[in-house]
C-alpha cells in the first residue's frame, strides 16, 4: 500500500468521480425527455411516426455505444467541424453527452412502452369516453400510469447509463475510468489497489440506484 | 403490442383520418428537412465525394479491414459468450446453494461485477495481462487486448447470466420443485434435474440477447487497442481519410448483425414458451445494464 494515499492527493479522483454523475444527470435528462418523445410516437394513432420511433429504437439499440461516441467525435466534429463551443473540453462535454443521450433514448423508448403494457385497455377506453382525444389522453390517464409501471425498466436504464458514462473516455472526457488509466499507467505497481478504489467508487454509486429502484417501484406501483 | 396500440386510440372518423394525413404529411417533411440538412452539411465539408465512399466499400477495405475486424470481433464475442454461460451456470448455481457462506459469496461477486463498468474491467484487464501475465510468458504481450476483452466480457455477462439462472429458477412454478422433492430427489438433483434445465430453456432467448450485448460492449476492446470491427474501420478511415464513411459502414454491420440476433430472440420466445414452466420473453437489456430487474 505504499505510497497509495499519496494518490489520492496527486489525482482528483472525487472530480472525475463528479464527472461521471454530471454526465448521467444532463444525458438522463436528454435520454428521458427523447425517449419519452419516441414513445408516444410508437403508441400514437399516426403510421409514420410509429414507424419513425420503430426505426430510431432498432437501429440505436443495435449499434454499439463506443461507434455513436467516436462517430461523434472523429465524424462529426472530426469532419463535419459541428462545433458547439470554443472551449475544447465542454466541447467535447456536449458531444458525450449528446452521444449518452441518443443511445439511452432508445431504451428509455422500450422502458415506457413496456410501461404502456401495463396500463389496463379500459383506462384508454375510460379516457376517450369522457371526450378526451389522443394527445390529452396520452399525457392525463395513461403516460402517468405506464411511468409508475416503468419504473423498474427505467431504473435499469438509469444504472446502465451511469456505467456507461465511462464510454465518454472514448471522446476524452476526464472521468473516472480514463483517470484510473492514467493512474495504472503511471503506478503500475498500485495497479489492483488502484482498480479496486475506482470500482468501489462506481459500486458505491450503481448499488443504491438499485435499491432505490427496487424500493420506488414498490412504492409507486399502481395498485389494481 | 399491436393489439395495446390499438386501443390507444379509436378507428379513425373522417376528421381523426384529415389530421391523420396531415401529421404523416408534417412528419415526411421533417424527416426530409433533416435528410436535406445532413447532406448540405455533408457536401459543405466534402464527405460525399464519391470516392471517399467508393474507398469505404471497396473489395480492398472488405477483404482487408472490414471482414478481418469482424472476424476479431465474432471469435472474441463467441469465445466470450461460451466462458460467460459457464461463470455464470457456476455462480448461478452456487447462488441458489443451500449452504449461505456460498450464496453469500457468490452474491457478493455477482453483484460487484454486474456494478463495476466493463470499460473500467477491461482498462484494469489490459494492464494485467500487459504487465503481470505477459512478463511471465504465459501470453504474448501482443494478445494483452484479446485477453482483456474476453475476461472483461466474460466477468460482467457471466454475472448478469448468473442471476438469469437465479431468476429463471425462482420464477419457475413451485409445483416443478415439490414434484421432484416428492419422487425422492435431493436439492441439488432437483435443481440439477429438473429446475435448472428448465430455467435454462427459459433463458435461451435472454442469451441471445445478451449476445447482442455481448457483440455490442466488444467494441469498447477499441479504446484498449484491441483489433476488431471498430479499431479496422478507423483504422481504414485514417488511411483514406474517409472515416466518417467507414465508421458509418462500421456501424452498418453492427446493426445488421444485432437485428437479427434480436429478430431470433424473439422467434426462439415463441417457440420454447410450449417446453418450460418459466417465461420466455427475451430481457431487452441495455448494454452493460443489469439484464433484469435489479435483485
Amino acid at each position: 500500500m505504499n505510497g497509495f494515499l499519496e494518490l489520492f492527493a496527486e489525482y482528483d479522483i472525487i472530480g472525475a468521480f463528479w464527472m461521471n454523475i454530471r454526465l448521467t444527470i444532463l444525458a438522463a435528462i436528454g435520454s428521458f425527455a427523447l425517449g419519452t418523445v419516441l414513445a408516444v410516437f410508437r403508441i400514437s394513432p399516426v403510421g409514420s411516426l410509429r414507424a419513425i420511433g420503430t426505426s430510431y429504437v432498432n437501429v440505436v439499440r443495435n449499434t454499439p455505444l463506443t461507434i455513436i461516441m467516436v462517430l461523434g467525435v472523429l465524424a462529426v466534429w472530426g469532419q463535419l467541424k459541428i462545433t458547439f463551443s470554443s472551449d475544447f473540453e465542454l466541447n467535447f462535454f456536449i458531444y458525450a453527452v449528446i452521444a449518452l443521450s441518443i443511445y439511452h433514448a432508445a431504451f428509455v423508448c422500450e422502458a415506457i412502452r413496456s410501461g404502456v403494457n401495463t396500463v389496463p385497455q379500459g383506462q384508454a377506453e375510460a379516457a376517450r369516453a369522457i371526450g378526451l382525444s389522443f394527445l390529452p389522453a396520452a399525457r392525463v390517464v395513461v403516460l402517468p400510469q405506464a411511468l409508475r409501471g416503468a419504473i423498474t425498466p427505467l431504473g435499469n436504464t438509469l444504472i446502465a447509463l451511469t456505467k456507461n458514462t465511462t464510454v465518454a473516455a472514448a471522446a476524452s472526457v476526464a472521468e473516472a475510468s480514463g483517470l484510473m488509466k492514467t493512474m495504472i499507467e503511471f503506478n503500475p505497481n498500485l495497479m489492483v489497489s488502484i482498480f479496486l478504489t475506482i470500482a468501489i467508487g462506481f459500486c458505491i454509486i450503481v448499488i443504491p440506484m438499485g435499491l432505490l429502484t427496487t424500493w420506488l417501484s414498490d412504492k409507486l406501483a399502481v395498485a389494481r | 403490442m399491436r393489439t395495446q396500440a390499438t386501443v390507444l386510440f379509436d378507428a379513425p372518423g373522417p376528421r381523426a383520418r384529415r389530421n391523420i394525413l396531415l401529421s404523416n404529411a408534417a412528419a415526411l417533411v421533417v424527416v426530409l428537412v433533416i435528410v436535406v440538412l445532413v447532406l448540405i452539411q455533408l457536401n459543405e465539408q466534402d464527405q460525399l465525394a464519391p470516392e471517399k465512399w467508393a474507398n469505404a466499400l471497396n473489395a480492398n477495405a472488405w477483404a482487408n479491414y472490414y471482414l478481418p475486424g469482424l472476424k476479431f470481433t465474432l471469435q472474441a464475442s463467441g469465445i466470450a459468450v461460451v466462458t460467460a454461460m459457464v461463470f455464470g451456470l457456476i455462480f448461478g448455481f452456487m447462488r441458489l446453494a443451500p449452504f449461505g457462506p456460498i450464496r453469500w459469496i457468490a452474491g457478493v461477486v455477482v453483484e460487484f461485477f454486474r456494478a463495476v463498468p466493463v470499460l473500467v474491467m477491461m482498462f484494469f484487464l489490459y494492464f494485467f495481462f500487459s504487465r503481470i501475465v505477459a512478463p511471465s510468458g504465459l501470453i504474448a504481450s501482443a494478445d494483452a487486448a484479446y485477453y482483456g476483452v474476453i475476461v472483461g466480457l466474460t466477468v460482467y455477462n457471466g454475472a448478469v447470466i448468473a442471476e438469469l439462472v437465479r431468476s429463471g429458477v425462482k420464477s419457475l412454478p413451485k409445483g416443478q420443485r415439490e414434484a421432484a422433492a416428492a419422487v425422492g430427489m435431493t436439492n441439488n438433483q432437483s435443481l440439477r434435474l429438473v429446475e435448472v434445465p428448465q430455467a435454462l430453456t427459459a433463458m435461451l432467448p435472454s442469451l441471445l440477447s445478451q449476445f447482442v450485448v455481448i457483440i455490442k460492449d466488444s467494441a469498447l476492446g477499441y479504446l484498449i487497442g484491441f483489433y476488431e470491427l471498430l479499431q479496422y474501420s478507423r483504422q481504414l478511415g485514417s488511411g483514406y481519410s474517409n472515416i466518417l464513411q467507414t465508421l458509418v459502414v462500421a456501424a452498418l454491420i453492427f446493426i445488421v448483425i444485432n437485428f437479427i440476433l434480436t429478430w431470433l430472440a424473439s422467434k426462439l420466445a415463441g417457440r420454447l414458451s410450449s417446453r418450460t414452466g418459466g417465461d420466455t420473453a427475451p430481457v431487452t437489456s441495455t448494454t452493460m445494464g443489469p439484464a433484469l430487474s435489479v435483485r
